[in-house]
């Protein structure tokens, strides 16, 4: 059983359908995997009495030949997911013992495609993060080291990192994550998988603890771009429970997969080349200009002139939507409650026990940028400015099909690094936050190694709704790429 | 124009400048945002979504009908609807409202500037206008008497739709208020928005009061939450004003604050400030996108909009003549104007007499019994078919009420009852004749004193024939042939 | 727009975050170093430009006025820290 694991989404669920292994197996390797890679601390919940029971009703109807997409793949959901009687705890003190008593619309989708869960994965706390360092219960490592130096752990990034480490050190055959600034595509770069963050509104955010409700969407981490095809195919869909749910179908991503790149314009944004940037992320960004070229593309300079302006307009609207979002955590209705002598005291004790250092600084940034005498000076004016940067992406889309950019601006960092300094721990975020405040989607796809032998990412992004042409670019980047380094833990299993 | 209200000082005559928002619950099944039931009554929480009870995750869907509601009153106050409009989040933190905001509208309502005309006691009509209507969730209810250190929080009717309707201060006193109060619950309940019950709060009322010197500059208000009955919204008012007057006179100055009726004493305090600094920190919910209304459903949700009470009233004192104060009873709920118009039967009955029969032998009879008009014993064409047995002299107007009595108590028909109790009016002029002869005959005296200037006897003569002819005599004739007979 | 502690603490109160004395300096210069990032967007010339207030474009959708929820007091109650039989139990509230 030794190559079970060895089986990507795509392979795991042929062979599942020939029959030549079972999903009791196939989940059973990967709940062993979990227990040798605890160090990982990927997960913050295990479920395995429940995945080896979905295991065994979906070798049942894989027996009767009924089998749903995804039939008895084991699947592992970032804990910001609503799970139906599972600990659901967005990696936050103040959602102790939750146990939600309904399941999301999105992992709802996965379960009828007959998908196992493994349990729920590590992250930033309430999502605000790119290191997954927030997280109330300890931060997430990555399977791969330096190469340079061996002990120094390193973030998984942010703030999907549980999902990616589980992915990336096989202890999940795929997982969701949710991408709100970055936080599927900087950690797929950082570990060295694929990561999706569909256009807004693909996938339905009902049962998804919100963090910024203009931005946030459900996305996979997958280790190949087909295996990422086949999942979004499953968890996207127009769910009526969600007003901002889009109505446009969602075509066969997988049609137009193989079909190249011969005669698409690729888009080079050359504002995204910043200053101080690391010559090796501009040196990957170079060959993946050069492989797209090779395959027939032709390559377009374009102009994102706003695109400096990103971050900060990102920083004013996220944590604004998310000061108002987080209100509801109070101590009444579910999660931790603080007594205090009135209520408003145990409003207060028990978010300021409950809430971690981040989610207090994004809270109370929000709350002071939404208030009187300040809202049109901050929130209005990035609202503005996130127009206009949606203009800058609708102009360049004129004239290229795709854009190619890097994931991050460098590789991953140690664990405990940047933890003090908040802004620079955002700068983590310079080149996916853009197409997260234009709602389009992107995806990052393992290009190379840094000269510490870490995975380095690049990103492809595509119109509204084109996700069929992020994910038939991202597949020319993986074949030119051919990226077959994994990380040292691998060895042997 | 009667006098204007004033309030007397000291130093002077005060002016008073009243502002009314009113918060009417929508009628409609399911919940603005959420699609849990929205009943008055029902158990503690079994009311409530899990979108109702802010889970997390839980996502807001605008309710269709609730908008309808909200178009369809802006349309009866006349006033602008906005085509496009968006939901803004109101944050604050409170116990009974879980989501720590309230979705409501704040710069873009769906509804603008509109007019309610409002009928004055010296039946005067004064234009008070409307600012806006917007649309927005009714917070839970709190119970804090339930336990010495806790409060109970019921969600049911947490998200319910309501429809905040915002007054221009044009309203000058309490009486106005009361008027303007009436006239909009009238308005709701005849397009079926709110059913405008104060008791069980479906149509609660905040109010705006400040005092001035007469036309000078505004003062500073003070706003009475939550006021739910007319008669306090008066009460208030009054109170209200003549505390910021006696503030002033003595050299002091009013502090914008909110404040509570209490119904006990007759007075306003100060409330203890829930959320001290009113920060609300606005902005448009991004879980929902802007609404747009498209101008053909405004069109026919104007053309299906029945007719309002003003036009109403207008229409029974043109084409039926109506009085004001008569046209003004009959009109002010719907059901009663109907039920009116049923016995009219499009003027095949006489509608002055139909109206005096409604108002003043029906609603009569219904009151005593302590009856709604719902459960009148006497249906509309019952009451029609009594007055058309009086239209055609089968009986004679006073029988009739004796009829009506017996159709009150027994619920059956007049021409039942006029039959089996033989009260056919007698019209035969040589029956009547004869009992008038013998009248006369027996009480000569009476006669001659009559013949010599007494013509109060007049009526006795005309009773004795009455009652000889056991109620039954025409009484026209009664009074032709005694005439006749006396004469000469 | 530098903030003081003291706007700090009213937005604390504001936000109902109990910020310990010992924590709040520290994050005023958290919050201040945030916002003198985020006020580059004063650079930004805005003029006519709406804010956006929809990245797909749709217009909002309606649902039917049909009750399709609601009906289940004890799993609105599953969680609560302090539930009084139906009903949430919070700390007393005077008005």
């Amino acid at each position: 059983m030794a190559g079970i694991l060895d089986l990507d989404l795509v392979a795991a669920r042929d062979a599942l359908r020939a029959r030549e292994i079972s999903s009791t197996e196939l989940t059973s390797a990967y709940l062993a995997r979990i227990e040798a890679t605890r160090d990982l601390n990927a997960y913050i919940t295990v479920t395995a009495d429940k995945a080896l029971a979905m295991a065994a009703a979906a070798d049942a109807r894989l027996a009767k030949g009924e089998a749903g997409a995804l039939e008895g793949l084991p699947i592992a959901v970032k804990d910001l997911y609503c799970t139906e009687g599972v600990l659901t705890t967005a990696a936050s003190h103040i959602l102790d013992g939750f146990k939600p008593t309904y399941e999301s619309t999105v992992t709802a989708r996965l379960w009828d495609a007959g998908a196992v869960m493994l349990g729920k994965t590590n992250l930033d706390e309430f999502a605000m993060g790119s290191s997954s360092g927030t997280s109330y219960y300890g931060p997430p490592v990555s399977p791969w080291r330096s190469a340079q130096d061996a002990e120094t752990r390193l973030v998984p990034g942010g703030s999907s990192g549980g999902s990616a480490a589980a992915v990336a050190g096989w202890a999940a055959l795929a997982a969701t994550g949710t991408d709100t600034g970055g936080s599927i595509r900087q950690p797929a770069s950082f570990t060295g998988i694929v990561g999706l963050k569909p256009s807004y509104g693909r996938c339905s955010r009902w049962g998804i603890v919100a963090f910024a409700s203009s931005l946030d969407q459900a996305g996979p981490m997958t280790r190949t771009v087909r295996d990422a095809a086949v999942m979004l195919t499953a968890m996207a869909g127009h769910d009526p429970k969600d007003s901002t749910s889009a109505a446009e179908a969602l075509p066969d991503l997988e049609a137009t997969l193989e079909s190249g790149v011969k005669g698409l314009r690729i888009g080079v944004p050359r504002e995204y080349r910043v200053d101080g940037m690391p010559s090796e992320i501009e040196a990957i960004w170079a060959r993946g200009i050069e492989w797209l070229r090779d395959a027939g593309a032709e390559i377009v300079d374009i102009a994102l002139p706003h695109t400096k302006y990103a971050l900060p307009t990102y920083y004013i609207i996220a944590p604004a939507e998310a000061s108002s979002n987080l209100a509801r955590y109070d101590g009444v209705r579910f999660g931790l409650r603080v007594e205090g002598g009135s209520l408003a005291e145990m409003y207060a004790n028990t978010r300021g026990a409950g809430f971690g250092a981040e989610v207090q600084r994004r809270v109370l940034i929000g709350t002071y940028v939404l208030s009187a005498g300040y809202y049109d000076a901050y929130y209005r004016k990035a609202q503005r400015v996130r127009a206009l940067i949606r203009r800058d992406f609708d102009e360049a889309f004129r004239r290229v099909d795709a854009i190619l950019a890097p994931t991050s601006p460098s590789d991953a960092f140690a664990v405990g690094a940047n933890d003090d300094d908040p802004i620079k721990m955002y700068l983590n975020d310079v080149f996916t936050v853009p197409a997260s405040l234009a709602g389009l989607p992107g995806m990052s796809v393992p290009a190379g190694l840094s000269a510490r032998g870490l995975p380095l990412g690049l990103q492809v992004l595509g119109r509204m709704f084109d996700e069929a042409m992020v994910l038939r670019v991202g597949r020319a980047i993986e074949k030119a790429a051919a990226f077959s380094a994994r990380p040292a833990m691998l060895e042997g299993v | 124009m009667s006098e204007p209200y004033r309030i007397q000082g000291d130093t002077g005559a005060w002016e008073v400048v009243i502002g009314l928002e009113v918060h009417a619950q929508v009628i409609s099944k399911s919940k603005l945002f959420s699609g849990a039931a929205t009943a008055f009554g029902a158990e503690p929480n079994t009311q409530v979504s899990l979108v109702d009870a802010a889970m997390p995750g839980m996502l807001p869907v605008i309710n269709r009908e609730c908008v309808d509601q909200a178009v369809r009153t802006g349309l009866a106050l006349e006033a602008q609807v906005n085509e496009v409009s968006v939901f803004d989040r109101k944050n604050y933190f409170y116990a009974d409202l879980p989501q720590g905001y309230q979705i409501s509208q704040y710069q873009q309502p769906i509804v603008g500037e509109g007019v309610v005309q409002v009928d004055l006691p010296d039946g005067s009509v004064k234009a008070v206008g409307i600012e806006r209507l917007h649309l927005e969730q009714d917070a839970g209810k709190s119970l804090h008497d339930q336990h010495p250190s806790k409060s109970y929080i019921d969600l049911n009717r947490s998200g319910v739709a309501l429809m905040e309707i915002v007054s221009r201060p044009d309203l000058r006193s309490p009486e106005e208020t009361a008027g303007y109060i009436r006239k909009l619950r009238s308005i709701l309940r005849y397009i079926g928005t709110c059913d405008g019950n104060m008791q069980e709060g479906s149509m609660r009322c905040d109010v705006n009061v400040s005092v001035r010197r007469p036309d000078g500059p505004l003062g500073t208000r003070c706003e009475i939450k939550n006021v739910n009955s007319i008669r306090f919204v008066q009460q208030a008012i009054e109170y209200e004003a003549r505390r910021q007057v006696e503030i002033l006179e003595a050299g002091g100055s009013i502090d914008q604050e909110t404040r509570l009726f209490d119904a006990a004493r007759g007075e306003t305090r100060s409330m203890r400030s829930k959320e001290d600094a009113h920060d609300y920190r606005y902005f448009p919910d991004p879980d929902l996108l802007p609404l747009k209304l498209d101008p053909a459903r405004i069109a026919a949700l104007k053309a299906a909009l029945p007719e309002l009470p003003d036009a109403r009233k207008a229409r029974f004192m043109r084409d039926y003549g109506l009085s004001l104060y008569d046209a003004s009873t009959l009109i002010e709920e719907r059901a009663t104007a109907d039920w009116y118009e049923a016995v009219v039967k499009g003027g095949k009955r006489d509608p002055k007499i139909a109206a005096n029969w409604t108002i003043s032998e029906l609603f009569g009879a219904l009151n005593k019994a302590g009856l709604d008009l719902g459960d009148s014993p006497v249906s509309a064409a019952a009451l029609g078919g009594l007055l058309d047995l009086i239209g055609d002299g089968t009986i004679s107007g006073r029988i009739a009420k004796d009829v009506f009595a017996e159709m009150f108590a027994t619920g059956r028909d007049a021409a039942a009852i006029v039959e089996e109790k033989g009260l056919r009016q007698v019209s035969d002029s040589g029956a009547i004749a004869a009992i008038v002869d013998a009248v006369l005959a027996e009480n000569p005296d009476k006669v001659a004193e009559y013949r010599s200037g007494k013509d109060k006897l007049f009526g006795f003569f005309v009773g004795q024939t009455i009652k000889r002819s056991g109620g039954k005599a025409n009484p026209g004739m009664v009074n032709e042939l005694l005439k006749a007979k006396l004469a000469g | 727009m530098s903030l003081d502690k003291a706007t700090v603490a009213s937005i604390a109160a504001l936000a109902r975050l109990r910020v310990p004395e010992d924590r709040l300096e520290a994050m005023v210069g958290d919050l201040n170093a945030i916002l003198g990032f985020v006020e580059q967007l004063d650079e930004v010339d805005t003029a006519g430009v709406e804010p956006l207030a929809s990245v797909t474009g749709h217009a909002l959708p309606l649902r039917d006025d049909v009750v399709t929820d609601g009906g289940y007091p004890d799993r609105v109650t599953a969680n609560a820290p302090d539930a009084a039989g139906s009903f949430y139990a919070v700390p007393k509230v005077v008005e």
